[in-house]
């Protein structure tokens, strides 16, 4: 694990209850999200991403889904199997998450104010008129005009960009050290859109937290992130810095995205531009599960699943024929 | 003119027709009697000069439309009608007996609210558990089985076998707070079995939905407690079902407790009214009708206006 | 009124044969179902055989056997005129099926009429829905009394009072999706071509609030059984000397300590319809409407 490792995660594998039994939703995820750095998680729905994300903070809904295998530490404790109590301390204090949809995200009978001072009362022992007032600062970080009044609504009062505002400052009202915004704008109209990721980078700028962007919009990671990781069903298939990635893709996955992205707008970008779809998660594909989709498919593909490896510093490819032409010669 | 004046006045607006459409019904009670009605309250053995004095002291003689308009005279007034058997109008009648349902209502939805609703949380908190298949077929028993009959069962074990409690009669509470426990107690109980049953299926089918919004979600990702999870966040929303709930159940328990009463022997409204239709008593009947449809319109009204300052989205808009 | 709390919003769309066999295959492999099937069909069947399952009338009196207890003479025991409690009770069970489904299916066919016809005609809708508001301010149980007081106690009676307590929320349910119905773009687009508001009724409301309606008449059907066993407790509802299971248990009151079996097992009868019906309603409101399932 390299030094300054924040959240480091290993051979990740998180399955969910079906009528045919446990179904891998993510297999042998491995990653790290460094102290200040902005991870950009991009994949098409289905890929695992967002499951990754709540797999962190063990958010899925109660019973549904579990971790197979793998680890996930923080300051050297496994989050998955750390007892509730400890993990409560790690949600809303160390890692926070901003989610898709500020419609529904937000409790619509408590006051925006409860809503933001709820965390701060609980991981700092604020009384409620304490809470109140930084929830009103708050709201001024994150650019609420009218914060005391705001403050005393309810959710309902408010527009989606609002909403996702308020979402936001409830996430860092601890002054995580880890933020994951899973598709923090995709709800949200174009020029809405713009606005909070420019707030999401002026606050991990003036908060110094690190950042896990997920998305399905290239435009929004190129912006954004510093490294991305690539998924595709279930398994990161390539992950590099992002100049190298949008430079230098390797996985004809990611290759495919990139063609699809160039020449156009970036913001607002989808994918899917690659024929085929992505498979579901209980459906068995020998080999590599690009393979169905892919325009290079090999013999070797189908033959075994293709492993992770690095072909230079940083750079990760899961493709057996790609890496065994790239990878630097072995010892 | 603030939304929330605004709200109750449309409200009382929107119940004006329902409470007269109530009293057109208790009017119709009578005047739907197969037959004639002088000769049906008269009795079989009566002569014509009876039959006749009771047509005219009913006002039957007189032509529907007059009727219905005396009808409606005599409520604006207050004035609920003579009982024809008991000597009394059935105004004050009414107010003799109200407390004894009042009393045994009150004390079932004190004794069901707490009780359905922890259930029906614990069932949807640990849904698809033993826990949640053993609430649920509790409260399957609970709306299933008849309340006369478990009250016929449980007065012959608790009062008769074992003495814990009288199996009849009631005792005013200004007369004596423990005795008037007592004597309600076990018809408050079976009155509940019925309503914790209901309620605490409704409890958790409206918490298994908040369980599966986004904000629970929210909720869980700032670190709070799996407690003040359900208490605060799911509870508050869930709260406009259970208010809903509340006032079905009262109308539930004044409708079960005319059983219950006769069961027994608690001198209530139902009990009065069960008499006076075995008595063939009907301007009681109709009275007390009246009466009870009011007090559910009340009720109604009441949930209504409850159920509007529980949920911020109605109170502003 | 319990299911008008919670009228259930539909997929408004017409049901294609497949959809239609995997929610039969759905309901099959439904626990509550099941049970509540059996329970339902045990009884129903009881009840249809009823004279041939005994060799002795409801009325006749075994007057040296009074107060047997249960033997393989008398299943059930006897009561106080040594009249057979088995024989009764299944008698009874007759009463008791016959008045639930009469009250369902009067309850579902006045529904359903009213309910188009309120979310059809404007002019109709306010008179319809403030009837029917002012019908469900009364607890079922006090409008049945009331209704049985004018009309005078018999089956007929209590079939005809439970039947207007019980019409109101299924009202609220046809109109609530009727109105859902209206809106959508094919049933516009089929008023435009000129399709008259009797076919549209029958090819798209009717099959589409069909679900809910189905689910609410037969926690109907439990609840009439219910109201008919306390009126006739009550002595408003069937009068003896006709069994039915709320009258058995009213005559046997008085005897519930040194005859137990004379309360007891009408009340069982009543029980297990009850349950059943519950069950029965439980399965079909998972299968047919999802959003509700608990």
């Amino acid at each position: 694990m390299p030094a300054d490792a924040l959240v480091s995660i290993r051979d990740l594998t998180v399955q969910f209850r079906t009528d045919r039994g446990w179904v891998s939703a993510i297999e042998d995820i491995s990653l790290d999200i460094n102290a200040g750095e902005c991870l950009g998680v991009v994949g098409e729905s289905g890929s695992g991403k967002s499951v990754t994300a709540l797999s962190i903070l063990r958010l899925h809904a109660r019973g549904t889904a579990r971790a197979a295998r793998g680890s996930i530490m923080l300051d050297g404790r496994d989050l998955l199997r750390a007892p509730e109590r400890d993990l409560r301390r790690v949600r809303g204090g160390d890692i926070a998450m901003v989610f898709q949809d500020p419609m529904s995200s937000l409790n619509p009978v408590l006051t925006i104010a409860d809503q933001i001072s709820e965390s701060l009362r609980l991981h700092q022992g604020l009384s409620r008129a304490e809470g109140r007032s930084r929830a009103i600062e708050l709201l001024d970080l994150v650019r609420i005009a009218d914060a005391p009044r705001r403050a005393d609504e309810y959710p309902h009062r408010l527009s989606g960009g609002m909403r996702q505002r308020v979402m936001i400052a409830i996430a860092i009202a601890c002054r995580p050290r880890l933020l994951i915004a899973d598709e923090p704008t995709t709800a949200l109209d174009v020029t809405i859109q713009a606005q909070i990721l420019e707030l999401l980078r002026d606050l991990r700028a003036e908060l110094g937290m690190a950042v896990m962007m997920i998305s399905h919009d290239l435009g929004v990671i190129a912006e954004f992130a510093h490294r991305v990781v690539v998924m595709y069903a279930g398994r990161i298939v390539e992950q590099a810095p992002v100049g190298t990635l949008f430079s230098a893709p390797r996985h004809p996955y990611t290759e495919g995205l990139m063609t699809s992205l160039r020449g156009r707008d970036i913001p607002g970008q989808r994918l899917g531009s690659i024929p085929g779809r992505v498979p579901d998660p209980d459906e068995s594909i020998p080999g590599c599960r690009f393979g169905p989709r892919c325009a290079h498919v090999e013999a070797v593909c189908r033959a075994a699943v293709p492993a992770l490896v690095s072909i230079s510093e940083n750079h990760d490819v899961r493709c057996t024929p790609r890496s065994q032409a790239l990878a630097p010669a072995c010892l | 003119m603030t939304p929330a004046i605004r709200l109750i006045l449309i409200k009382l607006l929107q119940a004006v027709p329902v409470v007269l459409i109530v009293s057109i019904l208790a009017f119709l009670v009578l005047n739907l009697l197969p037959g004639d009605p002088a000769v049906i309250i008269a009795g079989d053995q009566a002569t014509p000069a009876a039959i006749e004095a009771v047509r005219h002291s009913l006002g039957l003689d007189r032509p529907f439309i007059v009727q219905l308009g005396i009808w409606f005279l005599h409520i604006v007034h207050g004035n609920f009608g003579n009982s024809l058997v008991l000597n009394q109008t059935v105004a004050s009648a009414m107010l003799q007996r109200l407390p004894v349902t009042l009393s045994l209502a009150g004390l079932s939805l004190a004794i069901t609210l707490p009780i359905g609703i922890g259930l029906g949380s614990l069932a949807a908190y640990y849904r698809g558990s033993w826990i949640d298949s053993s609430v649920m077929t509790v409260a399957l028993v609970g709306v299933s089985v008849p309340s006369f009959w478990v009250a016929g069962l449980a007065v012959a074990l608790f009062s008769v076998v074992l003495g814990w409690f009288p199996s009849s009669g009631y005792v005013p509470f200004a007369q004596n707070p423990a005795q008037w426990l007592r004597a309600l107690l076990l018809p408050s109980i079976i009155l509940s079995l019925f309503e914790i049953g209901f309620l605490s299926r409704m409890t958790r089918s409206a918490m298994l939905d908040v369980f599966g919004q986004d904000f629970i979600r929210t909720a869980r990702s700032k670190g709070i407690s799996e407690w003040r999870i359900v208490s605060k966040h799911a509870f508050r929303n869930a709260l406009v079902m259970v208010i809903t709930a509340t006032g079905i159940l009262l109308s539930a328990a004044i409708g079960g407790s005319v059983v219950i009463e006769q069961v027994f022997a608690l001198p209530g409204v139902g009990r009065l009214v069960v008499e006076g239709i075995l008595a063939r008593d009907y301007p009681l009947v109709q009275g007390v009708m009246l009466i009870y449809g009011l007090t559910f319109v009340l009720i109604n009204l009441i949930v209504d206006l409850a159920y509007s300052f529980a949920d911020p989205r109605v109170r502003y808009d | 009124m319990i299911e008008a709390s919670t009228v259930p919003e539909f997929a408004a769309t017409t049901l294609a044969p497949r959809q239609r066999s995997m929610i039969l295959r759905r309901l099959v492999a439904h626990r509550s179902f099941q049970i509540g099937f059996f329970l339902v069909g045990v009884l129903a069947i009881a009840a249809v055989l009823g004279p041939m399952l005994t060799n002795t009338k409801p009325s006749a009196m075994h007057i040296s056997h009074r107060f047997s207890p249960p033997q393989a003479k008398f299943l059930f025991g006897t009561d106080m005129f040594g009249r057979d409690i088995f024989t009764r009770v299944l008698y009874g069970a007759r009463v008791s099926l016959w008045v639930g489904f009469a009250v369902a299916a009067i309850a579902g066919v006045f529904g359903t009429t009213l309910g188009v016809l309120a979310a059809q005609f404007r002019s109709l809708e306010g008179a319809i829905m403030r009837l029917m508001d002012a019908l469900m301010s009364f607890p079922a149980i006090l409008l049945a009394l009331g209704i049985t007081a004018a009309l005078g106690p018999s089956m007929n009676s209590v079939i005809i009072a439970l039947s207007v307590a019980y019409v109101p929320p299924g009202v609220r349910i046809v109109r609530a999706s009727a109105l859902v119905v209206r809106e959508l773009d094919y049933v516009q687009a089929a008023l435009i071509a000129g399709a008259r508001a009797p076919r549209i009724m029958l090819r798209h409301i009717l099959p589409n609030s069909i679900g809910p309606l189905l689910v609410h008449l037969s926690f109907v059907f439990a609840y009439a059984i219910l109201a008919e066993a306390a009126l006739s407790f009550l002595g408003v509802g069937v009068q003896p000397p006709t069994p039915s299971w709320g009258n058995i248990i009213a005559e046997g009151r008085d005897y519930a300590l040194q005859a137990w079996w004379i309360v007891l097992f009408p009340g069982i009868g009543i029980s297990l319809a009850t349950i059943g019906l519950n069950l029965l309603g439980d399965g079909l409101r998972d299968v047919l409407d999802p959003k509700l399932k608990g």
